[in-house]
């Protein structure tokens, strides 16, 4: 069984269907269900149309390097799902899961399932991650989360304080403060990348030097790795970079991290310039991972020259605090990450932290596997274009995982 | 890279070691710090630190650390030593600087040399009560670190900024700290 229709779990439905082992994919809503009811208005795709390649299944549209939005991506998998004739039983909650001699028990507000192998692929953004800071968040003063966003018409005027500046906070801090209600951002450590670097998108570059590719068996500390935030980019159009430079070109105010309210007021930390310092160190090695990549491989003519970008601005010395009265904020929006949901898992494979135990998304349980995490087997592993890789690896794994009970079985 | 082993005198695979042991075992991570003060005379106090918890049982060391504390004559004191606040600089240096060894150790970077100048910058209206509106404390700290060490500038800035990422310090500083002061 495999619970979730995203691009993960029919990715591992085709998998599975070409090794003729029988299955079904449980979807709490329809195919493609978190791209349709989860996400704002503007939101694009952060990686281009050529990089959304699944097993059998891939772009042949004329814009190969533009950015989906989101009715284009529920096309894309809902036409995966029809190609590959996914076996979706839609509109099907999994509310309980729990092991037993022949497997897994699974129950479901349809009824209950019985299965050998179970395949979570429900993503990693169930649950927006809001700090416990919130609920100190004065009154009158609105929370909302970036699930709950759809577009500026529904935030009140004044203004907005975005917490959280990588892909989600500064898109939607973007957004807002260009609708007319100031945004006040506030940083903590995010990964800044340019959408373009000589003259090709980065993900092109991450693509061919292999760094999407890097396994979690590979990489020096993997926990670290899970951890990191996702990188600081916008799929507009215009291909245009949204860093934070572009922030204050329209008038954001930058400060450091959202760290306390103290009678009424936010506190903010004054690490503001080292975060800038470090996501730029990083960029800029990123950058010279491509530039030899460029020179090992004989292609420094074929795309623009090497550069690098100007530092990241910040003020001499960043607000510390903010009097919400005073300011005009009315709106805090959390852009501080999501996390998976697995409160109907009873199956004990938790750490301590409540993250599922796994080695490379086999689950510290047999027959258990975990799809579509970040760094879950590769750097792309959380991306539609990692569920390939992932889904053969791990469908390899099951398949062997039921011969062997089979043949245990048998003897 | 050097064919000589880097050595900045910082014993890495002790410190991943006990990453490593503290992980599977988080309640022996609970440390306390300590300190004691007892005042002298006018300005000038003394300080003492000794023993400290940690892995789950009292630590004790075999000296006892002194530091007396006053203020300079220009305060109408009798500078018996460095400020509270410039023991706030030393405290910030000295963690930083700590840092930058070990994270050169574990990039295997040899350092040379690295010095450390500290600035903080104080409005006193502030702890005179002139004026209300003027904090207390430093306006700003500015932090200029000069370091020989075998690597690029890139390298070295890197590892001046994940010194600051991973210290308590710095933390400290930049970050509100509840402080509960009681009296018995």
């Amino acid at each position: 069984m495999i619970i979730g229709a995203g691009h993960a779990g029919l990715a591992m439905s085709r998998c599975l269907a070409d090794r003729s082992i029988d299955h079904v994919v449980l979807e709490r809503g329809d195919v493609a269900n978190s791209w349709k009811t989860e996400r704002w208005d503007s939101l694009r795709l952060l990686t281009p149309n050529w990089q959304s390649r699944l097993p059998d299944f891939s772009y042949e549209g004329d814009d190969p390097d533009g950015y989906r939005t989101m009715p284009e991506v529920i096309d894309f998998l809902d036409g995966y799902a029809q190609t590959i004739s996914a076996p979706v039983e839609a509109q099907t909650t999994a509310t309980s899961v729990r092991a037993n001699d022949s497997g897994y028990r699974v129950g479901t507000d349809q009824g209950e399932w019985q299965c050998k192998t179970l395949v979570m692929a429900m993503g990693a953004c169930n649950i927006p991650n809001v700090p416990k800071l919130a609920d100190a968040v004065p009154a009158g003063i609105t929370s909302v989360t970036p699930m709950d966003y759809r577009n500026p018409d529904q935030i009140e005027d004044g203004g907005v304080l975005v917490v959280g500046a990588s892909a989600t906070g500064t898109q939607i801090g973007d957004e807002l403060h260009r609708s007319g209600r100031p945004v006040t951002l506030a940083v903590g450590e995010h990964i800044r990348a340019p959408r373009l670097y000589r003259g090709r998108d980065i993900e092109w570059w991450m693509d061919v030097a292999g760094v999407h590719d890097e396994r979690y068996d590979e990489i020096d500390d993997i926990n670290r790795a899970r951890r990191v935030p996702s990188l600081q980019l916008a799929g507009s159009p215009e291909r245009r970079m949204l860093d934070l430079n572009a922030l204050t070109d329209i008038g954001v105010k930058l400060c450091g991290r959202f760290v306390g309210i103290n009678d009424g007021k936010a506190q903010f930390s004054g690490s503001l310039a080292n975060q800038c310092d470090l996501s730029d160190l990083k960029m800029g090695r990123l950058l010279n991972t491509f530039d030899e990549w460029a020179a090992e491989n004989g292609i420094d003519d074929e795309v623009d020259a090497s550069h690098r970008f100007d530092a990241t601005r910040i003020e001499a010395s960043p607000p510390l605090g903010l009097d919400f009265a005073k300011s005009g904020i009315k709106t805090i929006l959390w852009a501080t990450g999501y996390r998976p949901d697995y409160s109907w898992l009873d199956v004990d494979v938790f750490d301590r932290k409540g993250n599922v135990r796994h080695v490379g998304g086999i689950v510290d349980a047999p027959g258990l596997y975990l799809m579509g995490l970040q760094f879950l087997r590769r750097r792309k592993s959380a991306l539609i274009d990692g569920a390939a890789d992932d889904a053969r690896d791990l469908s390899t794994h099951l398949a062997a995982y039921l011969d062997e009970n089979a043949a245990v079985a048998g003897s | 890279m050097s064919e000589t082993a880097v050595n900045n005198g910082v014993n890495v695979e002790a410190l991943l070691g006990a990453r490593e042991a503290l992980t599977e075992a988080p309640e022996a991570a609970q440390f306390k710090w300590r300190a004691s003060c007892e005042w002298k005379n006018g300005t000038h106090s003394h300080s003492t630190v000794e023993s400290f918890f940690g892995l789950g049982e009292e630590q004790s060391r075999t000296t006892v650390f002194n530091f007396d504390a006053d203020h300079p004559e220009v305060f109408a004191s009798e500078d018996n030593g460095a400020t509270p606040v410039e023991y706030v600089l030393v405290g910030l240096a000295s963690c930083l600087t700590a840092g930058v060894a070990a994270v050169a150790q574990h990039r295997e970077i040899q350092l040379n040399s690295v010095v450390a100048t500290l600035e903080g910058g104080m409005d006193i209206q502030g702890i005179l009560g002139i004026d209300g509106d003027v904090r207390n404390g430093f306006d700003g700290i500015k932090v200029s670190f000069k370091i020989d060490a075998d690597a690029d500038d890139d390298d070295i800035k890197a590892l001046v900024a994940q010194s600051q990422k991973r210290s308590a310090v710095y933390d400290i500083i930049t970050n509100p700290t509840n402080v509960i002061v009681e009296v018995n």
